[in-house]
């Protein structure tokens, strides 16, 4: 883990940002041209069997078409009904082609922006004796040491071994701001397809050519190495069994129906099929599952495989680090008190006077609170005959030394000492100010003369904004939420109360981090945690889900399952949402998909036996005109259906955080009695209007 | 439909809701080996029996071993009972001297009985000797029910236990099933019948002179009455009556208590020997359901999750309650097709509604009643013909045993039937609020679902594909006593019972045939071991599982709209297989004989 103290280099961490990143603001319109155009053809390619195979519920419906058509090719029977039937039941698999077409063409269109970036370049590799040759990136191998000077592209992924530089990672973040990448800690990595605007770097490569970090993510947004998640194999299976469940009650009512004088033809049998087996979610589930990849991307978090998604819907627990997340980076001074017979203003005097060439953050703080709070204004520095003293390991102190004076600036034991080596005692007040501060979560630092302690200033961590409210929202749908902290126990519990964490692992190593997953593990908890350092990864690794700051080091983004382009920590909040909203597509869409099969025996079943028993028109209650519109009607709504949902299945069902319990009245409420409800008044609107324009 | 009619209802439900704590914790205590009171009777007797048949009661099982312990333990049971039917003739207590069963009826009846069907192709006091009845069919009302209890008591421990490889012992459950939860009852059970008139003794069957001759007409060896030269038929005068007894009381409360249903005589609970007053009646529809209640009770007990035991009992309830309000409405309308003259109000003197098949001693209220209870549970012992039933009467016992008895359900089978209803509906829900699937801790993964498919389909594949032979084949469609939707419904009513291991007949199809003793026991073993095997691999697979604690974000399995969507889940499923086939059978039986056509 990167030490929480440690001002970031790279891109300061955002605010949370609720899908505003750069590739969300140039977000697709679901029905773009090019994308559809694409998709339609795919639909057709797409009825090959053997990529059909894959999803039993439309291979039957395939089948089915295969069948009604090779009988209406020999003739017989109500021709236009059956010619009807046999083109509706070929457009519910095309449309349900469509439907995964559609989900895929966002991805691919992206896939061929990321190729342009990895086109060939021409790399500086070191030699063995240390020359410099020119060849081709696409020949590098990793373990290569290439040059890269300022505007060219870094040939592949790597580690810089030598130099700083600053890069623009546009072509995979989309972010344009420039980073800075550094040799030696966790700031290291390049990415091939990047860009370096400034300096000079030397790079070891880490990736053989098609390996590349940019190779996996075209794969990954083209879903080309998409392998069915864990939920998506278990519901196939459930409605594969539905699938034969219907099959026999359809296949058997032929006997019944012989025996009771009322034979059926194929074409009827056949309808009634493709509308009792669930083709409503059989045809768009491979859309959500791609979908729910592609939302993601669209927030710049790039998972390495479905089951990672999905575990993020499952998550139980989320560790989150309390610098940049929680936190914002740095602490500021945010209140100066001064020592028993100290006025304020000396006391913000000397504070000012301390810090003026204190750099960090923090230092710069202390300069504005003294300045927004007390009227000081920055002073030449030049104009005073000022000595600075640096902060060194040894002392544990920085200052001033100007006219005689020595201003010195530390942590209360520091300070202690430097007294107390003048002869003189730390004020009880002071010390007890020092305890208070430290106590309600900030970070107390004493400010001294030689001889006299003049106060303390209390530095704070700033929560950041509308955290509470997020940590609110995990909690009703059922995530712990823990922060992580190199603090001490005291401060990190008062920042934990102020934030509103369930719990808090302060003076964190990366060994209890790593315990504490284990630990939550072991109990049947699914865990989420960020990480970049290089220390993090065994961490992310056995985190359930690891997401990795694209800013971090390579061995970070290896060990994680996802990795998040923007480096945003607070984003693992809308991965868990994201995981949730993909299950909950799914599991919507199935209900609603059996829902609607009542409806449908109510069209279908007296159309069947109403000729031979006219009584069972009591069981068509919508009134449909004839046998022949009503199962017609039956399988046309059958097949609009799935076009219908594509939006809903690519966009996914609303997530709203609130309790399993509500959540599931409110979708059975939704998909489970509307999805009765709605058939009964499609099915009698296209009866409507079929039987005015005399096709049936 | 009367107030009494209504009270009587009432009180059947309130004596099993009281049953369900006191006889859930009982069975807890059994199996998880805690004291109970009848440990000092009992538990010597079972380490006798441990020491003679060398069981190692510390031994555990996975779901492998205790499967196969399972179905070897039924095969050679059911092999034991073919040959005391095929050798009773030379074996002692057969005052009757009835001779061997046939082949083909003595494999259906074994395969019968082995599943705790009691389907009976079989009329019990022309065909079964004493001892056959006695050492053969009430055996297995004894171990059949164990089974049964061992499982469902196998599945919880799936449940409740957490990264376990084992699920218990076979030997160990089923000795216990029988000592502890069906014998002493049955002990008391049956003294409490004989008080109330049902026989029990070993004599001969006793002649008694008829008050008043009756005459019958004579019947030629082939079964066709006689006639004569001139065409009238030939009449025999009767003078004396063959009135059956034999140890009846004995296997009468096991047969309930067990959820077995094989009556000792063809009338079943119908007739007087059997089941004399309301009371007897009241006993033995109890009987039906106490045990399984009792189970959902320790579902809730054994996992922990008590609320879940009773929001699963009150799924089952509501289904009971709407079961038999429909046939109880349909049964007391009456017939509509009667003539306007014909008296079918219900008043102080006569029950009223469709009394054709019904015991006047019991009236419509409690025969619509017991024909819910019957199938809700898969016991199948009837008081009355549930063939004459209104066809939406008649569709309720259809449609119950349809939804594969889970409504209480047989003893065992009912509560691990609907676990896998369970399993099917909480996955469901699960995807809907965006989380793997869990079930009390335990995550329902594909594995599980595709068992729990297994399990659903087996029960479409031999009802519907039977069925469907029957209907289009001589061998089948010669057996209709009645021609139509209503010979539909009587061929779908005898592969449902059969595969659902119920065991009641809609009578009016002559089912003794080679073609039906045969499907019907393929249908019957399939019915029961085909799903028992997926399920407990189901079990097995739970064991091993991490325990997930529940959060917000599990849907919680202890709350109203778990139980309606349990409910949801059952019926649709259900419905959803069977609606075409009902559809041309007891539904359009109802609506032709709403436009005045019978048959």
């Amino acid at each position: 883990m990167a030490s929480t103290m440690e001002p970031s280099t790279a891109i300061e961490p955002q605010m949370p940002r609720l899908g505003n990143s750069p590739r969300q603001q140039g977000k697709r319109a679901l029905w773009e041209g090019g994308i559809v155009r694409r998709a339609v053809l795919d639909s057709f390619i797409k009825l090959d069997p053997r990529h059909m195979m894959g999803n039993p519920v439309m291979f039957v419906v395939e089948l089915g078409s295969v069948i009604t058509t090779v009988l209406l090719m020999r003739g017989g029977g109500q021709f236009l009904f059956n010619l009807q039937i046999t083109l509706w039941l070929w457009f519910t698999v095309l449309f349900a082609n469509f439907a995964e077409a559609m989900a895929e063409g966002r991805g691919k269109a992206q896939a061929d922006t990321l190729r342009k970036a990895r086109s060939e370049t021409v790399a500086n590799r070191i030699t063995a004796e240390g020359d410099i040759e020119q060849i081709p990136s696409s020949k590098l191998r990793a373990g290569d040491v290439v040059v890269v000077a300022a505007g060219e592209l870094v040939p592949s992924d790597g580690e810089i071994i030598e130099g700083v530089a600053s890069v623009d990672e546009s072509a995979i973040t989309g972010e344009s701001a420039p980073v800075i990448r550094e040799a030696g800690g966790d700031r290291s990595a390049v990415t091939g397809g990047t860009r370096v605007l400034s300096d000079q770097i030397r790079i070891r490569v880490t990736s053989n050519p098609g390996e590349t970090f940019l190779d996996r993510m075209i794969a990954l947004v083209e879903g080309a190495e998409r392998q069915k998640t864990p939920n998506e194999i278990a519901l196939n299976i459930l409605l594969a069994g539905l699938t034969i469940i219907f099959l026999l009650a359809v296949v058997t009512l032929q006997p019944f129906a012989i025996y009771s004088g009322a034979p059926q033809t194929v074409f009827v049998l056949v309808s009634l099929l493709v509308c009792l087996i669930p083709t409503t979610i059989g045809g768009l589930l491979s859309a959500i599952g791609i979908a729910g990849m592609d939302r993601l991307i669209q927030h710049n978090v790039l998972a390495m495989s479905g089951r990672a998604v999905e575990a993020a819907g499952d998550i139980d627990t989320l560790l989150l680090d309390k610098t940049g997340t929680i936190t914002l980076g740095n602490r500021q001074a945010a209140e100066f008190i001064p020592a028993p017979g100290v006025s304020e203003s000396e006391m913000a005097d000397a504070a000012q006077l301390s810090s003026l060439a204190d750099e960090t953050p923090e230092g710069r703080s202390i300069v504005v609170l003294a300045k927004e709070r007390y009227g000081l204004r920055g002073r030449e520095l030049s104009s005073h005959q000022m000595e600075f003293v640096p902060f060194t390991a040894q002392t544990r102190m920085s200052g001033v030394n100007m006219n005689g004076n020595q201003i010195r600036k530390g942590a209360v034991d520091a300070i202690t000492r430097y007294l107390a080596g003048n002869g003189v005692q730390m004020p009880a007040e002071v010390q007890s100010t020092v305890e208070r501060i430290a106590r309600s979560g900030g970070t107390p630092l004493v400010v001294s003369e030689k001889q006299r302690a003049l106060g303390v200033i209390y530095l704070k961590d700033i929560v950041k904004g509308g955290m509470r409210e997020r940590f609110d929202q995990l909690r009703a749908i059922g995530i712990k939420t823990v922060m992580i902290t190199g603090d001490n126990p005291l401060t990190a519990a008062a920042i934990a109360r102020e934030a509103g964490v369930d719990d808090f692992l302060a003076e964190a190593t990366p060994k209890d981090k790593m315990d504490l997953i284990r630990r939550e593990q072991s109990q049947g908890k699914l865990v989420a945690m960020t990480g970049d350092g290089t220390n993090d990864a065994p961490a992310l690794a056995q985190a359930d889900v690891g997401v990795a700051m694209n800013t971090g080091t390579q061995a970070a983004k290896e060990a994680g399952n996802m990795v998040d382009l923007d480096s945003n920590p607070t984003k693992l909040i809308e991965v868990v949402a994201i995981g949730k909203q993909l299950l909950m597509t799914r599991g919507s869409l199935t209900t609603f998909s059996i829902a609607n099969d009542v409806a449908k025996y109510f069209a279908i079943i007296p159309a069947m036996f109403a000729g031979t028993f006219p009584v069972l028109n009591a069981l068509n209650i919508m009134h449909l005109r004839t046998p022949q519109s009503a199962i017609l009607s039956a399988v046309i709504f059958n097949a609009v259906i799935i076009i219908a949902l594509i939006p809903l299945a690519l966009r996914g069902v609303k997530y709203r955080p609130m309790s399993a319990a509500a959540l599931l009245r409110r979708n059975l409420w939704i998909y489970g009695v509307g999805g009765v409800i709605v058939p009964f008044i499609g099915i009698k609107l296209i009866d409507v209007l079929i039987s005015r324009t005399g096709l049936a | 439909m009367t107030a009494n009619g209504w009270f009587q209802i009432a009180i059947f439900l309130a004596l099993v809701l009281s049953v369900t704590k006191p006889m859930g914790v009982f069975i807890t205590r059994v199996f998880n080996r805690e004291r109970t009171f009848l440990d000092p009777v009992l538990r010597p007797v079972e380490r006798v029996l441990y020491r003679l048949t060398g069981v190692d009661e510390s031994h555990e099982m996975r779901w492998t071993e205790y499967c196969a312990s399972m179905l070897l333990f039924s095969a050679v049971s059911m092999l034991v009972l073919y040959l005391i039917e095929r050798a009773q003739v030379s074996l002692p207590w057969n005052p009757q001297k009835f001779a061997a069963v046939p082949q083909a009826l003595a494999f259906n009846t074994a395969a019968s009985f082995t599943t705790n069907t009691n389907w009976q192709n079989y009329v019990g006091e022309t065909t079964m000797s004493y001892l056959t009845q006695m050492t053969g069919l009430a055996y297995h009302n004894f171990v059949s029910a164990a089974v049964g209890i061992a499982l469902a008591i196998a599945f919880i421990r799936g449940i409740a236990r957490r990264q376990m490889q084992t699920i218990g012992n076979f030997w160990v459950d089923m000795v216990r099933s029988c000592l502890w939860v069906l014998l002493p009852f049955c002990i008391v059970g049956a003294l409490v019948l004989v008080s109330q008139g049902v026989v029990q003794n070993l004599k001969p069957y006793d002649t008694v002179k008829l008050v008043e001759p009756m005459q019958v007409p004579h019947l030629n060896p082939d079964g066709k009455p006689a006639i004569d030269g001139s065409g009238k038929p030939v009449m025999d005068t009767v003078t004396t009556q063959t009135i059956a007894e034999g140890p009846v009381a004995s296997q009468e409360f096991i047969k309930e208590w067990g959820t077995n249903g094989g009556g000792f005589f063809n009338a079943n609970s119908a007739h007087p020997f059997e089941n004399p007053t309301p009371l007897t009646n009241l006993i033995e529809l109890f009987a039906i359901f106490a045990i399984s209640s009792g189970l959902t009770y320790t579902l809730g007990r054994m996992t922990g999750s008590q609320r879940h035991g009773w929001a699963v009992w009150a799924a089952m309830a509501i289904l009971f309650v709407a079961g038999v309000t429909v046939a109880y409405w349909a049964e007391a309308r009456g017939n509509s097709l009667y003539p306007h003259d014909v008296n079918q109000q219900a008043t102080a003197m006569q029950a009223g509604g469709n009394m054709e098949g019904k015991e006047v001693r019991f009236g419509v209220a409690n025969t619509a009643l017991w024909a819910t209870v019957t199938t809700d549970a898969s016991c199948g012992a009837i008081n009355g013909w549930h063939d004459s039933f209104t066809p939406l009467g008649g569709m309720v016992p259809l449609v119950n045993i349809m939804l594969s008895e889970v409504i209480f359900g047989g003893v065992g089978a009912g509560l691990y039937g609907i676990l896998i209803y369970i399993v099917l509906a909480v996955f469901i829900a699960g995807l809907m609020v965006g989380r793997t699937p869990e079930y009390l801790g335990k995550k329902i993964e594909a594995y599980d679902v595709k068992m729990a498919m297994l399990v659903v389909l087996v029960f479409p594949l031999v009802i519907l594909i039977f069925a469907g032979i029957s209907t289009v084949h001589g061998f089948g469609a010669a057996s209709i006593s009645n021609p139509g939707p209503h010979g539909l419904t009587q061929i779908l009513y005898a592969f449902t019972s059969q595969a659902g291991n119920n065991g009641s007949a809609f009578a009016g199809l002559n089912t003794n045939t080679l073609w039906y003793n045969t499907a019907g026991a393929i249908t019957m073993l399939v019915g029961r071991f085909l799903m028992i095997i997926p399920m407990l691999a189901i079990a097995g697979h739970l064991a091993q599982k991490k325990y997930v604690p529940p959060s917000l974000g599990t849907f919680p399995v202890t709350t109203p709209l778990f139980s309606a969507l349990l409910i949801g889940v059952i019926v649709i499923v259900g419905a959803l297989t069977f609606f075409p086939a009902l559809s041309l059978g007891p539904i359009l039986e109802h609506l032709l004989m709403g436009a005045g056509k019978t048959f």
